[in-house]
């Protein structure tokens, strides 16, 4: 899975957030996604979390192995 | 999820005060998030059971359907669920982490 189809997953699953994924070690492996999205005010980091997570759910089984989330409401 | 699994893996999880399911052991972590987290309890003095799931397959996925979270590590601090690698950082950096510890 590619970095674009990475962020593509979450944008669809989380319509209107901003998603900025970092390669910091450039391998595409040990990705970060910095994600903005409305919807996450309100909410605690674990819920936060969870909804990112929930657009990734079939790729978290297998492909990723090391995302690095960090979620902002704004 | 077989009873026996999941009274296996709750026992752990209250065994103490602070329980860390990690990949490797805190000595010798077999995963950069694992090592991440250990590394920021033990700045903080916070101290942590911990079980390494690559010891065991059945824990490794257990775990991951227990608490509905699908990465390990995963940090529970008096029987809750707190959050992978990068919730236990933020908390860290924030004081959360401590004061939730007590």
């Amino acid at each position: 899975m590619t970095i674009p189809e990475i962020q593509k997953k979450i944008e669809d699953g989380l319509p209107g957030c901003k998603v900025e994924i970092l390669d910091p070690y450039r391998d595409g492996v040990h990705i970060k996604a910095v994600v903005t999205f409305t919807g996450f005010a309100g909410k605690g980091l674990l819920e936060q979390h969870r909804m990112v997570y929930a657009t990734l759910k079939d790729e978290l089984k297998e492909e990723i192995h090391a995302l690095a989330l960090e979620t902002r409401s704004e | 999820m077989e009873q026996e699994l999941k009274d296996k893996i709750e026992s752990l999880i209250k065994s103490e005060n602070v329980f860390l399911f990690m990949k490797g052991t805190p000595e010798m972590p077999q995963c950069g998030f694992s090592a991440g987290v250990v590394t920021t309890l033990k700045q903080l003095g916070i101290p942590f059971g911990s079980f390494n799931v690559l010891s065991d397959m059945k824990i490794r996925e257990g775990i991951k359907e227990y608490t509905n979270w699908p990465t390990i590590p995963q940090l529970y601090i008096k029987g809750e669920f707190v959050g992978g690698h990068d919730i236990a950082v933020q908390m860290a950096q924030s004081g959360e982490l401590l004061k939730k510890v007590g």
